[in-house]
């Protein structure tokens, strides 16, 4: 048994046990103190995962490849921001409280535990430690009507998802006679043994994964969770866990099931199809910030998806690095969110934006620059996701998925557009409380990553080739 | 593999960027800001502009390849590089638009007293986009400043425009971006079909004519919304009207030939066959939008929108020019682009000035304005003599060449461009009659002052030009001719290869 694989995900379980009793033993409030510990934690395993040899262990349940750590790494950036962005939120909102990033500490275990699953049961093992930790962060304004709305709402939701993909998976593993991706892989090389319950099978748990990425037609849940949910929280669920369940998504698609493209890949087309078209004509009408940005994540799964609907090595290269790209656009769209407060109160509507571009010319600057590179509009570093994406789609010969995908790029384009008009164009409201120091640092690095990465795409763009590569060898 | 020589075709693109961290690095109160920026800006597209006369003294007209080229791997492991580089037929865009950018920024000098830092980043940025759209030879890297134009447009407008401005900024972004997305997907075709992206290189592929056509019309889509083509111009009017006069200058000047020159540049030479297929159709809608839209610009109330009206059957006149795919013709385009750029600019300037000191650009509202502002009016009446094709001036040589090179494939086409210039000189001629001529509409008009020294500097280029180009056009023709010979030659034997091959 290989224990290195797994010691990231073992050293973050036990700094987590850790972090908790340092956080209940003091009398005083640890919030600080346990969100620090926490960053750190996540630092050491991030160190830990660019060391851990290629294998696989504990009887085959683990994997640890090229793709793992890429994707591992681009989550523990994303939980470790989300938990920097809420250390002055938190203590405002009077919500300053240990456990908060305990949970999302444990939360990011789960992440990492899908990402290095090559068994089901792992991979469940993953899904439940991060669905049932986000349950508890959506609703941790418990005071708050609209929180507690949310954390019901995303756990009653969440509890039919993961009653899905468990569905699924013992239908898999009823007709397979396995739970470990590399044995149904096998099993799947002969044509005589994909019965029908197996793509039954592969449907729910398509189903069950689809409603942890938000896409359509799973994605109810996603503008009231995000709405109701205090804003940090909002802004960690936007960026790891879609990361890592589309990661896992791929895992699974694109490693057991990939005899199964023709079954599988209908699907994952008509998916991403319909997140486009719903993320750009819901989001038109929205007048909430967070619920805006709610439908736009589901749009940008859309694209995501689209690499993975082609099916080739081309798209996959094109959904990391949408992904990478996402992540880091979306943190620093969320810096400024986190950011918009009024006399004390967190504030949401798009129209407490006006006037930005007076008040706070630098914030105004880095969200317009977000709200561009979202639209994908070049020099900006979303023009470089979306190409890729659009580019294996070409290749491939789907047209549909192209022109669809570039038609809402234009629609979602002006919903963007709206945000940047009432910066700069809308007369100007009171301006914004004083932001800290920890946003306007987030601020900074991802715009200035956003805006500059036409320079030097070439590292990113490689490093996902070979995170691919390492998966469908 | 590394670039040859002095990289000075990056160092006119970027260093406008230089420009915009000075300015983002000055502190203090809102007056030295803004004067710093002012200044700041001026200086950098100054300094930009000198050395761009480099290509001026230094091109090789003789040569129809592309000179000054430059090469940096950039995504090596996808075929594209980073590949600039001018030939005749852009070279004298690269030297318009950085001509017209410290005319833009001098103009608006008093004009714009709100936000002038974002103002003048917004403009370097633009003088970024533009120059680098000229220069790229690669067709992702130009399609990045294609687009990227729009960013600081949209700003422009919708920041200092005026009453409808957010209309208007939405409408011009949009509608470009719908064209250029499908031009996008034209792009992502010939890259996989040819594992490159180098325009150098892909003007060797051969395309089978079933899938030029495809191309052709996504890439239509784009440069048909820039050009404006009819029907797909009704965002030029309202882009103008609502724009900050430098704006409007930038746009007519620049941003309106990049669709015609995305019709030079690709379509033409990648796409011969389905190019001479559409021709007949882009002569419909060239001769639809010179007749059409200037008996428009007749009904006018509303000085810019005139001018506006009159830029699309300008850009009517150059479509047409462009496929007749005859050396004159095609010549013909190219200065009437060149001409219309520096005379339809000055023009939006000369409104500018009427509007700074009235704030209004109603026609009713002027009349008699010769009396109060003679010079003025002097050089209101050269540009719009430039504008109706009088000889000597800027405008002439380029149309009839158009003329003539239409005459030569269809003499109607000839006959519909023609007619172009005898209605266009009846809505100019209206227009300066109304303005500048007539009684003092009003008593208010009475205390306007005439031209002052910043507004000589400003149109003092200009005026040189229109007479220059106007006088001794072969001082400009000389530089694309070498050029578009090669390029028409090339597109016949193109057109007769396929015919062949049809046999």
């Amino acid at each position: 048994m290989n224990w290195m694989l797994a010691l990231p995900e073992i050293v973050l379980a036990c700094a987590g046990l850790a972090i908790l009793m340092i956080g209940v033993v003091p009398r005083q409030n640890m919030f600080f103190g346990c969100t620090m510990a926490s960053i750190g934690a996540l630092v050491v395993t991030a160190a830990l995962v660019l060391t851990v040899p290629d294998g696989t262990g504990f009887a085959g349940q683990v994997i640890s490849d090229g793709f793992a750590r890429f994707m591992k790494l681009l989550v523990l950036l994303g939980a470790a921001i989300g938990m920097l962005m809420a250390l002055d939120f938190n203590t405002r909102e009077g919500l300053d409280r240990f456990e908060y990033p305990v949970l999302l500490l444990f939360a990011t275990l789960g992440m990492l535990i899908m990402l290095s699953a090559n068994d089901f049961m792992t991979v469940y093992i993953g899904l439940e430690l991060l669905s049932l930790s986000l349950y508890v962060v959506a609703a941790f304004h418990r005071d708050n009507e609209q929180s507690a709305e949310a954390g019901l709402k995303y756990f009653v939701l969440g509890a039919l998802a993961s009653g899905l993909f468990l569905y699924g998976a013992s239908l898999v593993y009823g007709f397979a006679g396995t739970t470990s991706f590399e044995r149904i892989a096998l099993a799947l090389v002969d044509p005589a043994s994909r019965s029908q319950g197996l793509t039954l099978g592969l449907i729910f748990i398509l189903a069950g994964l689809a409603f942890k990425v938000s896409a359509v037609p799973f994605h109810m849940w996603t503008p009231d969770v995000y709405e109701g949910a205090p804003t940090p929280v909002t802004a960690f669920f936007a960026a790891a866990p879609k990361v890592a369940a589309i990661a896992l998504l791929t895992r699974v698609m694109a490693g057991p099931f990939a005899e199964l493209a023709e079954q599988w890949q209908q699907v994952i087309i008509l998916v991403s199809l319909a997140s486009m078209v719903l993320g750009a004509l819901a989001a038109v009408g929205q007048r909430d910030i967070k619920r805006l940005m709610a439908y736009s994540s589901i749009g940008h799964i859309g694209y995501a998806l689209m690499g993975l609907a082609v099916a080739s090595d081309e798209g996959l290269h094109g959904l990391v690095v949408y992904m990478a790209i996402y992540l880091a656009m979306n943190l620093g769209t969320f810096a400024v969110l986190i950011a918009m407060r009024r006399q004390g109160k967190a504030v949401s509507r798009i129209e407490d934006l006006a006037g930005l571009g007076k008040n706070d010319p630098a914030m105004a600057m880095w969200m317009t620059i977000f709200m561009f590179s979202m639209a994908g509009i070049p020099p900006l570093a979303g023009f470089f996701g979306k190409l890729y994406v659009f580019l294996a789609a070409v290749q491939g010969g789907f047209w549909t998925l192209a022109v669809v995908g570039v038609l809402t790029s234009v629609i979602s384009a002006f919903y963007y557009l709206r945000v940047v008009k009432v910066m700069y164009f809308d007369e100007a409201q009171a301006p914004l409380d004083g932001r800290p120091a920890t946003l306007t640092m987030v601020m900074g690095i991802s715009g200035i990553f956003t805006t500059l990465f036409f320079l030097m795409p070439a590292p990113l763009v490689r490093a996902a080739q070979e995170a691919v590569s390492a998966l469908v060898s | 593999m590394m670039g040859v020589g002095f990289p000075l075709l990056s160092l006119l693109t970027f260093l406008p960027l230089a420009g915009v961290a000075i300015i983002l690095a000055v502190r203090g109160d809102q007056q030295t800001v803004a004067s710093n920026a002012r200044w700041t800006a001026l200086w950098t597209s100054l300094i930009t502009f000198m050395l761009s006369l480099v290509l001026w003294f230094r091109f090789d007209k003789n040569e129809a390849e592309f000179q000054f080229v430059e090469r940096l791997d950039w995504l090596a492991d996808f075929g594209v590089t980073y590949h600039m580089g001018v030939d005749g037929i852009s070279v004298l865009f690269v030297l318009l638009s950085t001509l017209l950018t410290p005319i833009c920024i001098l103009s608006s000098w008093e004009a714009v007293q709100s936000r002038v830092r974002e103002y003048m980043i917004a403009f370097l940025i633009l003088e970024t986009m533009m120059v680098g759209m000229f220069c790229a030879l690669d067709f992702v890297v130009f399609y990045i400043f294609f687009e990227g134009v729009l960013i600081p447009m949209f700003l422009i407008i919708g920041v200092w425009g005026g009453q409808r401005r957010v209309y208007a900024a939405f409408k011009l972004f949009l509608y470009t971006l719908l064209g250029s997305v499908l031009m996008l997907l034209a792009i992502l075709l010939l890259w996989y079909k040819a594992g490159t992206t180098d325009i150098v290189e892909l003007f060797t592929l051969t395309i089978p004519p079933s899938l030029q056509t495809w191309i052709f019309l996504a890439f239509f889509a784009s440069f048909a919304v820039k050009v404006p083509m009819w029907p797909v111009h009704t965002w030029l009017p309202d882009a103008h009207v609502e724009a900050p006069t430098a704006g409007s200058v930038i746009l007519a000047g620049v941003l309106l030939k990049m669709g015609a020159y995305g019709f030079l540049r690709f379509s033409l030479p990648l796409l011969p066959v389905a190019s001479a297929e559409f021709a007949p159709w882009i002569f419909a809608l060239s001769i639809v939008a010179i007749v059409y839209t200037s008996l428009v610009a007749l009904a006018q109330e509303d000085m810019k929108k005139l001018i506006a009206y009159s830029s699309v059957a300008h850009m009517g006149i150059v479509t047409l020019g462009i496929f007749t795919f005859t050396q004159q013709g095609l010549s013909g385009a190219l200065f009437t682009m060149l001409s219309h750029g520096v005379v339809s600019s000055a023009l939006f300037l000369c409104v500018g000035v009427l509007y700074d000191r009235v704030h209004s650009r109603e026609i009713a509202r002027y009349g008699g304005v010769a009396k109060i502002m003679p010079a003025y009016a002097l050089v209101f009446m050269l540009f719009t003599m430039a504008s109706v094709a009088l000889p000597g001036l800027a405008g002439f040589p380029g149309e009839l060449l158009v003329i003539l090179g239409a005459w030569k494939v269809n003499p109607w086409v000839a006959f519909g461009a023609a007619l172009g210039m005898i209605l266009g000189a009846a809505y100019m001629l209206y227009l300066y009659r109304r303005v500048v001529f007539g009684r003092i509409a009003r008593d208010d008009l009475r205390g306007l002052l005439d031209l002052s020294p910043r507004e000589y500097a400003v149109f003092a280029p200009l005026i040189v030009l229109t007479i220059w180009m106007g006088i001794s056009p072969q001082s400009f023709l000389s530089f694309f001719e070498a050029s578009v010979a090669a390029l028409v030659e090339r597109h016949h034997a193109a057109l007769g290869a396929a015919r062949l091959a049809g046999l």
